[in-house]
């Protein structure tokens, strides 16, 4: 899906700020979210889809661990392991999880006759399936160059929606920032993604 | 799912967060210690120190740097980090010429056990939407200018690979122990986003 998660590349934020001498936690509560969702019966790819199914103006509104709590909350209430009627009960207020898995979402990988190897010019696909995908909007439609190979890890396409858990190596693809951002693209700089080989077609000319 | 809709005010992040633990509790599912062990690895166990230690080392070993960079997972378990988030880590080696970031703009993934938890200014949507688009001006932001001749290579952890930045060396730490090398690593040097000082100065001039 394409959803507010994927922020890469969006203008009008501000500057970063560091806070010194951060703790892990500010508060107690914030552990909460990743020790729970270990427990849960369900993997860390559909942790991640729940959390991207946050409606959008919550999802900008809330902090990263509120975040975790709500898309690992939606889980276990999918789950039919607890009801939100009782969260809400035991929170005493409101509990709004995340919206559901949209209409077709889930995919198979795409079988690759030949892997990609180091040194490959590669053209990812301009896709937008209503599911999990993990290769970011701007990276589609735009090419690269392999600098590196990975073992097979689970896709996560069908990971984050119950599907038969394939795996398959991703391809460390390295893309000058002309080819993302046009002629305003700063100097001297290039951005490498981690990309499913399923997310990749080999590209055509020079 | 419109939120105006709803009369029932929301409850706070907190509320909400011990509403999901107590309600895991009575159906029995939460192990008995597994909140105490957590919150202890996550505040004890991963933590940069750990990064610091495998960076100071290949400074110091050329085997060990050599190992490091052919497969990071192994070099680091070598050490004892290993495990959640940690299952495969590639060393980016800056150069004198690459210096290399990292950034997680789909959500916050971090190579746990050499870096720790990640801090909020990785989490921001500020740094999540920028450095992959405006590198060198988020950086000089943050205080580190890049020279011009130097490429920005910005690593987005959009799968599973975890990254740890190798930094470069600072002049005037040639007889420096690994220990003493250690201390001046921080988290953010080993994102890519700070330079390694050696005397707590901006010049990063020797002692």
């Amino acid at each position: 899906m394409n959803g507010v998660y994927d922020l890469g590349g969006m203008d009008g934020f501000g500057s970063v700020e560091v806070e010194a001498n951060e703790p892990v936690f500010h508060q107690a509560w914030e552990a909460l979210g990743y020790a729970l969702g270990g427990i849960g019966p369900f993997n860390i790819d559909e942790v991640r889809h729940a959390i991207e199914r946050i409606e959008p103006r919550l999802y900008l509104a809330a902090s990263y661990y509120e975040r975790i709590i709500i898309g690992v909350a939606t889980l276990f209430v999918e789950k039919g392991v607890i009801t939100l009627a009782e969260l809400e009960a035991r929170a005493g207020g409101r509990f709004a999880l995340a919206r559901a898995v949209l209409r077709g979402a889930g995919r198979l990988p795409t079988p690759q006759t030949q892997p990609f190897t180091i040194g490959e010019r590669v053209l990812v696909k301009d896709e937008h399936p209503p599911g999990h995908i993990r290769a970011p909007r701007y990276v589609r439609g735009r090419r690269g160059i392999v600098v590196h190979v990975t073992p097979a890890f689970s896709y996560p396409d069908s990971a984050a929606h119950g599907l038969a858990v394939q795996a398959e190596p991703t391809c460390h693809v390295r893309f000058d920032a002309r080819e993302l951002w046009g002629d305003g693209a700063e100097p001297n700089s290039s951005v490498v993604v981690d990309l499913w080989q399923s997310y990749l077609t080999r590209a055509q000319g020079g | 799912m419109d939120d105006s809709r709803h009369a029932k005010p929301a409850a706070s992040a907190e509320a909400r967060a011990r509403a999901l633990e107590s309600a895991l509790q009575q159906k029995g599912v939460v192990p008995d210690g597994m909140l105490d062990a957590f919150h202890h690895v996550a505040t004890e166990k991963w933590h940069p120190r750990n990064g610091a230690r495998v960076v100071a080392r290949a400074w110091t070993d050329p085997e060990f740097r050599a190992r490091l960079l052919k497969d990071g997972t192994a070099a680091c378990a070598e050490l004892g980090y290993s495990g959640l988030q940690g299952e495969y880590i590639v060393v980016l080696e800056d150069t004198p010429s690459v210096h290399h970031v990292i950034v997680c703009t789909q959500c916050s993934c971090t190579a746990w056990p050499v870096l720790g938890l990640p801090p909020d200014w990785y989490k921001s949507f500020e740094y999540r939407a920028r450095v992959v688009r405006e590198s060198r001006t988020v950086l000089r932001e943050m205080g580190l200018e890049v020279p011009a001749e130097v490429e920005i290579r910005v690593y987005d952890t959009t799968a599973e690979t975890r990254y740890l930045v190798l930094p470069l060396r600072p002049e005037g730490t040639a007889n420096w122990s690994e220990e003493q090398l250690a201390a001046i690593l921080t988290r953010e040097a080993m994102i890519g986003v700070a330079r390694v000082q050696v005397s707590g100065t901006q010049s990063g001039a020797a002692p």
